[in-house]
């Protein structure tokens, strides 16, 4: 492929080498760990389901009580299953209840023959976890086929964040009605840094809905209802972050959700959360999201909402390639990479808009087949609705001149409220007269040979270059630890979560990565 | 000139622009329910000049119209600087001078609260609006604490810090949890430490009434759009006595 910008392809080979490189060391520590996040994981997909009376998940409970007894090294399933043979119980949730009552001693077997059994009902119990994950992906293709996807790129995606799972619906569905392709449930502030899956239906959330198997279901029934009607497959997201990304990644898997946030290091640098966890629980949630057929969500556009879009450029370049290459590692293919980037430049700045362009076409040719993630312009929205709308109809004219994949509606009031139902509407006509006038722009759009265009997107190649050859010598570590990306410095031995780590030990058994690391 | 009314295109005309919707689908009895509306809120006469139905039930108004109302510029009551805006260099002297140690800010995100712009806008390096934050400062010692941090610790790592001036920004305001979590801030401050070894308290963010300062214990609030330079003026102004 010639390409638009004349990139070299010899420097782009570079790049994704280098990405490989710097990643390989975190991929191997990822390998080398266990987080009491996945061990829940696996718990879920075994068919631990339920809290208890204080809401705290049944899985929390077995997960604590293994732990207690003999720690976190061995992973949960062999002790869990041991133990349900011991006890004679045969469903896990009753063992959690069990376990949580203390009427349960964990332990690892010393006799082979006991670790095998143990092994093998394990891998029974979370392999019918896993069948019900892929009747889900296939009950997704089968409805894709009958229904239908969008009839236009970029898939036109919209955020309804109420805190009310029932007031999100009617929203939601209205939002479908309106133009919506992907729908997204934004989280109530403060999940992330809960280290358990709340239960149920919740109606109480601040600035977002709490994301649970429940609401999972009820949203997702709720848009299969309103697809039916349109005659279009409305797509649904929701979060795979935080200290329980794992876990919501099983979720998510289980009730069909069909896009997921999943940033290989947001929640280390916004959330401060330890990045050994963060890493060790994206490998996993990735690895769910790959099986799933699961599109996942990069976070590359909150770089810029702290750093300078134009000063920090190559970081976000930086950051999809590593992305990517983690995605690989996990599984996931080129459509299921929803590589994050966004329109934040300073609209002060003289050709900020030429700028903008040079680097979403950047993104786009260093992914051609990735479905690439648009964010709209916030730093910059003022509060000045008027100018606000204009700056949203520049940044859909960039989206559709370099031909994004996924493109989340800006809306004009953005730092004012949350989106009101006119809000949503003003966007939405703002998104259809650019789609409807300048959808096929980007087949005619071809910056100059030599121009500013070309000039800007191999600089940002180069500098990114330069930063993962600064990454590679420094080990990524070192790089999060000495604040590269957004600012924000991340040592490895800080962040929250870090007690809920534990290296593996030799007899360490996961039957869930087992199966999804089987060769296919 | 203390009284005015406002412009349209003629001094006096009194002309203003409205927008809302209501929750009906869209007719003629929807577009008198807009005007009678913008009647009630003191446009008389008003133009409607765009209706537009949103999904089954709900219609988008513009409204423009000719208010009465006059406003009396001498009785606006708001915060005015009551202190110099000094320069990044300004600050350092006084506060080298005026304490003889650093001057140590804690900064945090309380609560929920996970939108960390607004204290990075004043803290961090980077700064806003091409003003550099306060960890630019030489003569400032700056503690970040990030997002959702806890009141116990923001109070203890405040005093581990032996904190001049401890500044909370405040973005969601849902459910008016920015006022709630300032309120209970201010109130574990006044617990823990006694008058006098408590830190200047210092509230920042989009929405909130900088009159509020009595009502939520604090010293001062800032609105939108303050900079660092103003916060650092003002923690001079309120911590340095300077001799006369």
């Amino acid at each position: 492929m010639a390409g638009k910008l004349g990139l070299d392809p010899r420097v782009v080979r570079k790049a994704r080498r280098l990405a490989e490189r710097a990643g390989r060391p975190v991929v191997d520590l990822a390998r080398s760990h266990t987080t009491v996040s996945v061990e829940r994981a696996v718990l879920r997909l075994a068919g631990v389901r339920g809290a208890d009376a204080d809401g705290i998940p049944w899985v929390n409970r077995l997960a604590d009580a293994v732990v207690a007894d003999v720690g976190l090294g061995h992973g949960v399933a062999v002790p869990v299953f041991h133990a349900m043979r011991e006890t004679g119980v045969d469903d896990v949730t009753v063992l959690a209840q069990k376990a949580a009552a203390g009427a349960v001693r964990f332990g690892v077997p010393g006799k082979q023959a006991d670790v095998t059994a143990a092994r093998r009902l394990a891998k029974r119990a979370t392999g019918a976890g896993l069948k019900l994950v892929d009747r889900r992906r296939a009950e997704r293709e089968r409805l894709i086929k009958r229904w239908g996807d969008p009839p236009q790129r970029p898939w036109i995606y919209l955020i309804v964040a109420t805190g009310d799972i029932y007031e999100d619906i009617p929203q939601a569905q209205a939002a479908a009605r309106a133009g919506a392709d992907v729908i997204a449930v934004i989280r109530s502030t403060g999940q992330s840094l809960l280290d358990y899956v709340p239960e149920g239906a919740t109606r109480e959330g601040f600035a977002g809905t709490y994301a649970t198997q429940e609401n999972f279901r009820l949203m997702r029934a709720a848009l299969d209802e309103t697809s039916k009607e349109l005659g279009r497959y409305v797509r649904l997201t929701n979060y795979a972050s935080g200290l329980c990304m794992p876990e919501i990644a099983a979720l998510a898997g289980m009730e069909r959700l069909d896009m997921m946030l999943n940033d290989s290091m947001y929640g280390i640098l916004f959330r401060d959360i330890n990045p050994i966890r963060t890493f060790v629980d994206q490998r996993f949630s990735r690895q769910v999201h790959a099986r799933a057929g699961i599109i996942i969500n990069t976070g590359e556009d909150n770089y810029l909402t702290t750093a300078d879009a134009v000063d920090a450029a190559h970081t976000v370049t930086v950051s999809q390639l590593l992305n990517e290459y983690f995605a690989y590692e996990a599984g996931l293919a080129d459509w299921q990479l929803g590589l994050g980037h966004a329109f934040e430049i300073n609209p002060d700045l003289p050709e900020s808009f030429r700028l903008e362009l040079a680097h979403a076409l950047l993104a786009r040719e260093l992914f051609p087949t990735a479905p690439l993630k648009w964010m709209p312009p916030t730093k910059h929205m003022t509060g000045d609705v008027f100018r606000g709308n204009l700056l949203d109809g520049f940044f859909n004219l960039a989206g559709a001149m370099t031909g994004q994949g996924i493109l989340l509606v800006g809306m004009m009031t953005e730092a004012v409220v949350t989106p009101w139902l006119s809000d949503r509407d003003v966007a939405l006509q703002n998104v259809r007269y650019v789609l409807n006038g300048a959808g096929g722009l980007h087949e005619d759009f071809v910056p100059a040979a030599g121009g500013f265009i070309q000039q800007r997107a191999h600089q940002v190649l180069g500098e990114a270059v330069d930063l993962l050859e600064k990454i590679v010598d420094d080990t990524l570590l070192n790089a999060i630890a000495d604040g590269t990306f957004g600012i924000m410095k991340r040592p490895a031995d800080r962040g929250k979560g870090l007690d809920g780590v534990a290296k593996i030990d030799d007899n360490y058994f996961n039957p869930v990565t087992e199966a999804l690391e089987a060769p296919k | 000139m203390t009284i005015i009314r406002p412009y349209g295109d003629t001094t006096g005309d009194g002309m203003v622009q409205l927008s809302f919707t209501l929750p009906v689908p869209h007719d003629k009895r929807a577009e008198g329910a807009a005007l009678q509306l913008a009647a009630k809120m003191g446009m008389e006469p008003a133009m409607l000049v765009h209706a537009k139905q949103m999904g089954d039930a709900y219609t988008f108004f513009v409204v423009y119209g000719k208010v009465g109302h006059l406003v009396d510029t001498g009785k606006v009551q708001v915060v005015e600087r009551d202190y110099p805006l000094l320069s990044a260099r300004e600050v350092n002297a006084a506060v080298k001078r005026g304490l003889r140690r650093p001057l140590s800010v804690v900064g945090a995100c309380i609560g929920t609260d996970a939108h960390t712009v607004g204290i990075d806008a004043i803290l961090n390096l980077k700064g806003i609006a091409g003003e550099k934050g306060l960890e630019s400062y030489t003569e400032l010692s700056v503690t970040n604490m990030g997002a959702q941090v806890s009141v116990p610790d923001l109070v203890e790592t405040a005093r581990a810090k032996k904190a001049d001036a401890v500044l909370v920004s405040q973005v969601v305001t849902q459910r008016d949890a920015h006022l709630q979590n300032t309120r209970a801030m201010s109130a574990a401050f006044r617990e823990a430490l006694p008058e006098g070894r408590r830190p200047l308290l210092i509230v920042g963010g989009p929405r909130f009434d900088e009159l509020m300062t009595g009502e939520l214990g604090v010293d001062r609030i800032f609105g939108r759009g303050t900079t660092p330079r103003e916060v650092a003026s003002y923690l001079v102004h309120a911590i340095i006595k300077e001799p006369k």
